[in-house]
């Protein structure tokens, strides 16, 4: 770098390009903000849909599956499970997990979830299913 | 030492360092669940053993973080620390948190945890890296808020430098969009948009100015290149990391149920985050090259210009290989992203702050730098550590791409559980490049112990 760009020089670039660029953010942001109520569903969200979604995070479903592409990569996409599965099949399969694991096998812990929570679970991801996430992901295996 | 206070720092730096092997331990049975699916289950499931792997990372970064800062201020402001007493009950504070934390998320289920802590209150459990419980989370920003005010103190009664301030703006970023880890609403659209506020702007903003400041601080030290240089560097660097980093959450921003035009905003943006990275490689070496001193202290020199090649390559080069729309369609989720996730936080954040143990300890042992033989030791052990995070990429990579082509590309998409069996072979190679990391750090530790002709201090 010459003597003609000087360290003000770098630094006023530094705090007006963050700043200008911070600015373009929130503006984003904010017009990301109107759009979003035709595209997240929030009008369909219920108590129950509000309770799969406490019993998603207070179970740390995150920590082995993910949840339209975030999450860990140790367990299937769920975003799209209903599709896969369908309601009732969710269901079975989370009821069904033995409690010792499956010898050998990546198993799922059993959570002993009354029926009322498997089927807030299942609204939950039905909920997600329906956000509308430009067409992700690429097909029904997640 | 010039400053007496500058000794806070040690016990950062030890914890800091203890808490990395606990990560590593960690990443090893996680990588043995891959691969042997039962392994510990039901005592340690995949999610626990997880969240304490990547905990763990987080709060030793910030002990390391803590610890350089505390050795740095004083120095570049030439005075004491403001309160070294607070310093060290925030230390007591946040490594007892911490440790409570990780012997909660052990010894009850996670929905049990959170009973018991509150999440009632404010439900802010259950989302990847945030974690921690609700005590946790406020004891973070206490902790956070303490430091920041020691450190802020200290910098106004002494000289202002820009290394100084570059720092102080990301500490300040990091504790202010840590806030958002407290807002979790119930529409999850906007849980994780906002979710990304706290994890994007991190690692992709605020830390990078650590980062910077850090590497231009060591640099100066072991250089001897004139400051204006090097600081001058430092703006155009942590320009370049804003510019395009603040932009580039938009590359989270695709699949999520945002609109479609971050496609746009987040690939362009994003595709330019590798140039500061770039820069910051360049300038590392270019300073070493200009150096008006042969520092004795070679270890540090090395894991300066190591963190700038790897911060590069993990997330410069691994992130843009998945940051375009087009790709990230197909590759989203998949172990492409823990490929780019491993070297990523190695290169920048752990590096970064073995650098600035590696400069720092000796001199808080008092000495200039370690004797001949324990700076051998802690080369050998910088690259063990490196070619091996190097192989858990590599593996990690092509087990990506397998993925990706049998789940998402094929003509007959195979179920996820089927396509992980099919590329086990790749996990089985990442969990042994994961063995020869953890001998690379168990050097590391090593070369702490060993004695011989110690450097006289300047």
């Amino acid at each position: 770098m010459s003597g003609a760009f000087t360290k003000s020089m770098a630094r006023n670039i530094f705090y007006g390009g963050t700043i200008f660029f911070f600015l373009l953010f929130l503006a984003l942001s904010f017009d990301t903000h109107s759009q979003l109520p035709k595209r997240d569903m929030r009008a369909n969200i219920t108590p129950q849909i509000a309770e799969g979604k406490k019993l998603w995070e207070v179970n740390n479903c995150i920590g082995c599956h993910t949840l339209m592409g975030e999450g860990a990569y140790f367990a299937p996409e769920l975003g799209n499970v209903v599709v896969r599965y369908g309601d009732e099949g969710v269901k079975a399969f989370i009821q069904s997990r033995p409690k010792e694991g499956i010898p050998g096998r990546r198993s799922m812990p059993q959570f002993n979830f009354t029926d009322e929570q498997l089927n807030a679970i299942v609204a939950f991801l039905k909920h997600v299913n329906s956000i509308n996430d430009a067409n992700w992901p690429p097909n029904s295996q997640g | 030492m010039q400053f007496k206070s500058q000794a806070v720092a040690k016990p950062y730096f030890i914890a800091a360092i203890g808490l990395f092997v606990g990560q590593i331990l960690f990443g090893l049975i996680l990588g043995l669940q891959y691969v042997l699916g039962d392994f510990l289950f039901p005592a340690i499931p995949f999610n626990v053993a997880r969240m304490v792997h990547t905990n763990l990372l987080i709060v030793w970064l910030l002990f390391g973080f803590m610890g350089g800062a505390y050795y740095m201020i004083p120095e570049e402001s030439e005075t004491e620390l403001f309160s070294p007493k607070l310093a060290l009950i925030l230390f007591w504070t946040f490594l007892i948190a911490g440790a409570l934390t990780i012997v909660g998320y052990l010894a009850v289920p996670y929905a049990t945890l959170a009973e018991l802590t509150g999440n009632n209150i404010l439900e802010t459990m259950g989302r990847e890296f945030l974690e921690q419980p609700l005590p946790t989370k406020l004891g973070i920003v206490v902790v956070a808020l303490g430091f920041l005010f020691n450190i802020t103190m200290t910098v106004l009664k002494g000289k202002k430098t820009s290394i100084s301030i570059v720092l102080l703006l990301g500490l300040w970023g990091l504790a202010v969009f840590f806030l958002f880890s407290f807002y979790n609403p119930v529409n999850v659209v906007l849980d994780k948009f906002f979710w990304w506020w706290t994890v994007h702007l991190w690692v992709e903003g605020v830390w990078e100015l650590i980062l910077g400041s850090f590497l231009a601080f060591v640099l100066i030290k072991t250089t001897g290149v004139d400051r204006e240089v090097i600081e001058k560097w430092l703006y155009v660097i942590v320009t370049l990391t804003l510019i395009t980093g603040i932009i580039g959450t938009g590359h989270h921003y695709f699949w999520i149920g945002t609109p479609e035009y971050w496609q746009w905003w987040g690939s362009i943006f994003s595709a330019l985050e590798p140039i500061p990275f770039f820069a910051m490689t360049v300038f590392a070496f270019n300073m070493v090259n200009r150096r008006r001193r042969e520092h004795p202290n070679k270890a540090a020199v090395l894991w300066a210009l190591g963190t700038g090649v790897m911060a590069f390559l993990g997330a410069g080069v691994w992130g843009f290989l998945h940051t375009l729309a087009p790709v990230n369609y197909y590759t989203h989720g998949t172990q492409i992203t823990a490929a780019h996730g491993h070297m990523a936080f190695y290169g920048a954040y752990a590096m970064v702050n073995l650098m600035m143990i590696s400069y720092a300890m000796p001199i808080l042992r008092g000495r200039a730098a370690n004797s001949n033989k324990s700076q051998v030791l802690e080369m050998w052990s910088f690259w063990l550590m490196t070619v091996a995070i190097v192989f858990i990429t590599l593996f990690l990579t092509a087990a990506g791409i397998l993925q990706v082509w049998l789940q998402r590309v094929s003509d007959a998409p195979l179920p996820f559980m089927v396509a992980q069996d099919k590329i086990a072979l790749f996990y089985w190679m990442r969990e042994w490049a994961g063995a020869a990391f953890l001998i690379g750090l168990i050097i590391y530790i090593a070369s702490f112990f060993v004695g011989g002709d110690e450097k006289e201090a300047a």
